[in-house]
């Protein structure tokens, strides 16, 4: 069984402001953003975020109005050598698992990307068993947290 | 409770002499009531008789109601030119309560009732009661709004009448609602679709359905669809009904459907029905659509001739199932108002409600209806809220739920729409009917 992480996703709508009230209500109620993603379209906006307490972080939205739901995906860690990245797509590509979408960001030491595939467990398990690692959920979570 | 099944269904008919009573009959009782009315409205209203005189036609040359098409119509807009009392056939000292309604222009259309008229109300809604299976045993909850909304007055009557109970809940907290409803043991309860839809939902939340006595609902003052009623109907395991009714002519009680609901029966020795052609205002045939228009046959503080609802319906003139002979208008299609002419076809918000019905949801998702022009074409946008059950933390497949809702309504309306995917309640709410067009054409 691999472990999955859990994504706070948000539909915004293109509207002067939008971005801002969402990132308040999660800073007002004390939620860290470790990585972050936007994603738009001519109509609307897709905020991809992992965040330090994601149940509570969509609780706190929906109180306020906000549409957000929570998405399993991989957090993989990608060392800072040339060609990890592509080493770790490439055995992926070869497990047959769809990438719908990823977006990097720096823990510590490693560089890391946040991974959406349609099958989140299968992918931790290839990324094990040819040499790399994921961050469980309670090292992503709490990440670049500054002490 | 569970819901009654057609076959074990017993009807119950409160006034089977006039709800059965044969063509003939009801005509001549019409017209007698008729020739009344129009005499009352030409002596004491300085508008009809007004009204009357341009015509040229005088309260001798109705006969009958075969005569009504010799009579004026009345708008919306009459009522309010003589706001608030100048439609009154009786001295004020006779005026027993008032009701009224907000208009969507932010002004009052006033109804007042004689005592005779608030006992006629009552009858009436406690023949829609009594058809929905309800007798003086029966204890209903009344969560439609007590105040100069007709809803909550009208159903009480209706319970008074009845000899039924009626617990006057008012719109509102639905915690408290839920707890009367268990603790009181209602038997039936009455409010608006979209309430009922909601107090179903968290009364099911609440896990509190298999303690209730319910078996029936009676819903009307905003437009609703089937779906929405089987919905309401398998969550509470009970039977729901289609209730009409506008202040102008009496308020809830003018129609109901039975338990076919096979059309909503009018209450056609109180209040006239004709369905006629919004552009050439000849009678439609039954089946046909057209606005519904009124005359009140027996109100005597406000009575009104030939009222024009805006209403689209058809008429059934044939028998029910049930037994009744009363004329049935089908449920509603839209309003004049409402209906837009875009690219030459005549589009209706039902329309698009329905379309995204059949979707799948439970619900249809709060919409809105925009109409613009551009390059002088007319330009359809649909925006609709996107809720937790439809969002996708994936452009591809939230952008193939709007190409899937474009497809729909397309096939629906018989026009394009763009499709605009917004955030749940952006979409403006109103507290009275719900706004469902903007058109920006400037027609």
């Amino acid at each position: 069984m691999g472990i999955t992480i859990q994504q706070l996703s948000v539909f915004l709508e293109n509207r002067e402001g939008r971005l801002d009230e969402v990132l308040s209500v999660l800073a007002g109620n004390e939620i860290n953003i470790v990585a972050l993603s936007l994603a738009d379209t001519s109509d609307y906006g897709m905020l991809r975020m992992i965040v330090s307490d994601p149940n509570k972080g969509k609780a706190v939205l929906r109180d306020n109005g906000i549409t957000a739901m929570l998405t399993d995906v991989v957090a993989l860690r990608v060392p800072h050598e040339t060609g990890s990245l592509s080493k770790a797509m490439h055995q992926i590509v070869e497990g047959e698992v769809n990438i719908e979408y990823m977006y990097a960001f720096a823990n510590g030491a490693d560089a890391s990307a946040v991974l959406k595939t349609d099958d989140p467990a299968r992918v931790v398990d290839i990324l094990r068993g040819s040499g790399f690692d994921v961050w469980e959920a309670s090292e992503a979570y709490v990440s670049n947290i500054r002490e | 409770m569970a819901a009654v099944s057609l076959e074990n269904w017993k009807e119950r008919i409160r006034d089977p002499k006039i709800e059965c009573m044969s063509s003939d009959e009801m005509a001549h009782l019409q017209s007698e009531r008729l020739v009344d009315v129009v005499n009352r409205a030409y002596h004491n209203v300085e508008f009809y008789h007004k009204k009357m005189k341009e015509q040229g036609v005088e309260p001798g040359d109705i006969k009958g109601i075969e005569d009504i098409h010799k009579l004026p119509f009345t708008t919306k807009e009459d009522l309010r030119d003589n706001y608030p009392f100048g439609l009154l056939a009786i001295p004020t000292k006779d005026v027993a309560r008032v009701q009224g309604t907000s208009g969507t222009t932010g002004k009052l259309t006033i109804a007042p009732y004689s005592k005779k008229d608030v006992e006629v109300w009552g009858e009436c809604v406690a023949r829609c009661l009594t058809m929905a299976g309800l007798t003086s045993e029966d204890i209903i909850h009344v969560c439609y709004g007590y105040g100069l909304f007709t809803g909550g007055m009208g159903l009480d009557y209706g319970a008074q009448a009845l000899g039924a109970v009626a617990i006057p809940m008012s719109a509102g907290n639905t915690k408290r609602q839920m707890m009367c409803m268990e603790d009181l043991g209602a038997t039936a309860f009455a409010c608006t679709p979209s309430y009922a839809l909601h107090l179903a939902e968290s009364m099911q939340e609440a896990g509190v359905v298999d303690r209730l006595k319910i078996k029936a609902g009676i819903h009307g003052a905003e437009p609703w669809t089937v779906e929405m009623r089987k919905k309401i109907e398998s969550i509470l395991h009970i039977n729901c009904f289609d209730i009409y009714g506008l202040c102008e002519i009496s308020g809830p009680g003018v129609a109901q459907d039975c338990i076919h609901h096979e059309g909503l029966h009018v209450h056609a020795d109180y209040f006239y029905p004709e369905v006629l052609n919004p552009s050439t205002h000849e009678a439609c045939g039954d089946g046909e659509t057209g606005e519904l228009v009124f005359t009140t046959l027996a109100k005597e503080a406000m009575p009104l001739i030939r009222y024009r609802t805006k209403d689209l319906t058809s008429m059934n003139r044939s028998k029910c199932k049930c037994g009744r002979t009363l004329p049935r208008i089908s449920k509603f299609t839209g309003r004049t108002d409402d209906m837009k002419v875009i690219r030459g076809v005549n589009v209706f918000p039902t329309q698009v409600e329905t379309a995204l019905l059949s979707m799948g949801g439970a619900i249809a998702p709060h919409y809105m209806m925009i109409v613009d022009r551009e390059d002088n074409m007319d330009v359809l946008t649909v925006m609709v809220e996107v809720d937790e059950s439809m969002f996708s933390d994936e452009i591809r497949k939230l952008d193939a739920l709007r190409d899937k809702i474009g497809a729909v309504l397309k096939q629906a309306l018989g026009v394009s729409a763009r499709v605009k995917l917004v955030e749940p309640k952006t979409i403006q709410r109103s507290e009275g009917k719900a706004v469902r067009v903007i058109d920006n054409r400037n027609l």
